[in-house]
């Protein structure tokens, strides 16, 4: 990325304060949904985290870091079930030796994942012991990565910032379903986990894109994908294993919504909803923010994506007995807002 | 997709380290991929390396391997504003070349990954953007009809507007045009490099030419200023008016027709059937030569009442002249749990079509095999002796049998 961001005095001092007075393994158990991906018994409920803060712009558009600090903390603390922000922290640390951020930066600045979440993620895993060199933040291509804002980096002690156009694709042909696919080198040769990134979108074809299809961001092909919108491509595409395995966490940027006219930038119906959706489970988490965006789009008089003939209708595939990529009935998903 | 189904894409033929560079592969040097411009001596100096397909029956090939120099590749020149699209509010735009017809959000890309909204104008990125081109036969193509015993300039862009699960070109159909080695090669660079190998004409095949539209009609142009014909290899997967349009342009159109049901074109192809029945329709009423290869794959599509279904529409729509090859598959793509095609099948699929009254039926990819060769209808002997793509004997007179003087139908030239 492009700031070598060092580890505030301020935030380390709180941070330090709370690990000492919280002995390890502290996390509730039982809380923690693992990505349950594909396994033959999913989870009976699965947990999505919802944190707002009216208060986290600094400016008209400007996001503060210390309160996309402070969302992260709580949200993560309230996902694994810890006393402390810095014992979840730890959690996701340990994911993996080398962890990928996979962002959502198609649409340039206005839509995508903003720097400033994914800088304050790749904080608080510095301060949890992940050095930054085995931090990769990445999308589909490096030039989408510099319109919304990231620096291209592949060396010295900083995250790496960098799309698959550099790193390439692996060269095995994977396959599910209806889906055939390169899955990019990123994720395959580099990283043992990934955290997963999206936007909160309406999708002209898909519905939304939230957590299950910025993956289509790891394949060679995405385009192929977008039939019958998008279901079951969608779901088949993140049965590949690299993505089932090691797409671990996510963590939705809902800074701005973009509830009609999506995936592209459109400020007139982009709306600052001022938070994060926070889960373990990509399909709670589609599931939930497609109710937000519904929502949204009810109380200003856009019908229903039912009635547009674009339900995501590859939400619900995601938790079928072939997939068990996790949990699409919102009765069976605890919302906890903080 | 569209299948030279005699032959394998020439990428293929190359070591794995070639075969999907740029960003397939990715980077690990820490320079940048290049897609240096192809000058005349450098593409006849590619032109000159070892025949990588000659197993196959090329009389020549040379593949473009112009990787030596590493230098940031301006990609600007192969992107020109599509044709036939239109715009939308909110910056979106609609393709309608081919009956997808993709509505396309800005930033975003077709589902044939070859056209690009760029805040509402569309674009093509595939502009003279050549990931492959070889000297075949033109019975490769295959073309039986069309200036036998002559060779092709063939080319292809990235890209395909369907998704065959059989496809045997799919490193290159299958992806997007930066992410394969391309060489710039502008229509009367194309043309002239076609005249001087001494090829009868240019071929757009190997991916599918619908989604290079645009320069397929520039180079057929700039081809015929040249004096060398253009033929097309394709799905048939396009809308009518630029069909309409390409026939104005080009000599002759071969038509993967890939079934004669609707389901497997759903499930194998990702495309639908009644398009490309209507372009077949649509090629021959404008007096275009069409040939047509249907590809047999064993359990998908090679039933009696398919086989049937298909000669009698061939007959009734387009008539008893068209050349119709069943071809033989082979495991490739996402199809690799089937066999072969047995060669009882393409036997039984023929003598189908022949009992229906068709005049050339052929097998395809079953070099030695006597349905290689054309027969006439009238008299029986064999006018065109074909071993592979070798053609030994030609009796073919001003478009007549030598033996009987019987018109043969086909592009015979002088
Ligand atoms: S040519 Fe490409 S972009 Fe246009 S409609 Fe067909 S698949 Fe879509």
């Amino acid at each position: 990325m492009g700031s070598d961001r060092r580890v505030s005095r301020r935030s380390f001092s709180r941070w330090s304060l709370a690990g000492l007075l919280l002995p390890a393994g502290a996390c509730r158990a039982g809380v923690e949904q693992r990505g349950v991906a594909g396994t033959s018994s999913p989870p009976e409920r699965s947990k999505v985290v919802v944190a707002r803060d009216e208060k986290v712009r600094s400016g008209r558009s400007r996001l503060d870091e210390a309160r996309v600090l402070d969302l992260l903390d709580r949200s993560l603390q309230a996902l694994y079930g810890c006393d402390s922000p810095s014992e979840a922290w730890r959690r996701v640390a340990g994911l993996g030796k080398v962890i990928g951020l996979k962002v959502n930066c198609l649409a340039g600045k206005g839509a995508s994942t903003h720097r400033v979440l994914v800088e304050a993620v790749c904080e608080r895993l510095q301060q949890a012991g992940v050095p930054a060199k085995n931090l990769i933040v990445w999308d589909r291509l490096s030039s989408d990565l510099e319109s919304a804002g990231f620096r291209i980096n592949e060396r010295g002690n900083k995250p790496r910032c960098i799309g698959n156009d550099i790193y390439g694709y692996d060269s095995e042909l994977m396959a599910y379903g209806r889906v055939g696919s390169l899955v990019c080198n990123t994720l395959t040769r580099r990283c043992d986990a990934v955290i997963n990134l999206p936007v909160l979108k309406d999708h002209s074809i898909a519905g939304v894109t939230i957590a299950l299809k910025n993956f289509f961001g790891a394949i060679h092909n995405p385009n192929k994908y977008h039939l019958n919108v998008g279901d079951p491509y969608v779901a088949d595409a993140y049965m590949l294993e690299p993505i089932r395995t090691k797409a671990r966490l996510h963590i939705c940027d809902a800074f701005n919504v973009q509830y009609e006219g999506g995936p592209s930038y459109l400020p007139q119906w982009s709306w600052p909803y001022n938070g994060l959706l926070v889960s373990a489970d990509p399909v709670a988490l589609d599931s939930i923010g497609r109710r937000i965006i519904e929502e949204k789009r009810a109380a200003e008089g856009f019908p229903s994506l039912k009635d547009q003939k674009r339900e995501p209708t590859y939400i619900a595939t995601a938790a079928d007995k072939d997939h068990r990529l996790g949990i699409a009935d919102p009765g069976r998903i605890d919302v906890v807002e903080v | 997709m569209t299948v030279d189904k005699t032959s394998r894409a020439p990428l293929l033929d190359q070591a794995p380290g070639d075969l999907l560079p740029a960003e397939l592969l990715g980077r690990h040097d820490g320079g940048k991929e290049a897609l240096p411009a192809l000058d005349r001596r450098g593409f006849l100096k590619a032109a000159a390396l070892p025949c990588l397909a000659c197993g196959l029956g090329g009389a020549a090939v040379f593949i473009p391997r112009l990787q030596a120099a590493r230098a940031k590749v301006d990609e600007s020149r192969f992107v020109r504003e599509a044709r036939f699209y239109e715009k939308q509010p909110y910056k979106k735009i609609k393709c309608v070349l081919c009956p997808r017809e993709c509505v396309i959000d800005d930033r975003e890309r077709g589902y044939c990954g070859a056209r690009e909204n760029r805040g509402g104008t569309y674009y093509t990125l595939v502009h003279s953007r050549v990931c492959s081109a070889h000297i075949d036969p033109i019975e490769k193509k295959p073309f039986f009809h069309v200036y036998p015993g002559t060779t092709a300039f063939s080319i292809a862009t990235a890209g395909c507007n369907v998704n065959c699960k059989m496809c045997q070109n799919w490193e290159i159909s299958q992806v997007r045009p930066e992410q394969v080695r391309s060489v710039y090669l502008p229509p009367r660079e194309l043309a002239a490099l076609a005249r001087q190998n001494g090829c009868k004409a240019i071929a757009y095949t190997y991916t599918e030419p619908v989604i290079f539209y645009e320069y397929m009609v520039d180079s057929a142009d700039a081809g015929h200023a040249e004096g060398v014909k253009s033929v097309v290899v394709t799905g048939g997967y396009i809308n009518r008016k630029p069909l309409e349009e390409l026939c104005r342009h080009v000599d002759a159109i071969k038509v993967d027709l890939k079934a004669f049901s609707e389901k497997y074109y759903e499930e194998i192809v990702n495309g639908k059937l009644k398009p490309v029945l209507d372009g077949l329709v649509t090629i021959k009423s404008r007096g275009m030569w069409t040939e047509i290869v249907y590809l047999v794959v064993p359990t998908l599509n090679d039933g009696d009442d398919e086989f049937r279904g298909l000669a009698k529409w061939v007959k009734a729509e387009l008539g008893p002249d068209v050349p119709v090859h069943f071809s033989r598959f082979h495991p490739e793509y996402l199809l690799k749990n089937l066999p072969p095609t047995p060669l009882k099948t393409l036997e039984r699929a023929k003598a189908i079509a022949d009992s229906e009254g068709l005049h050339y039926v052929y097998l395809g990819n079953v070099p030695g095999h006597p349905a290689e060769s054309t027969y006439c209808p009238r008299c029986h002997k064999k006018i065109i002796d074909r071993v592979g793509y070798l053609v030994r004997s030609v009796h073919i007179k001003k478009g007549r049998c030598e033996f009987c003087n019987q018109e043969i139908p086909g592009v015979w030239g002088s």
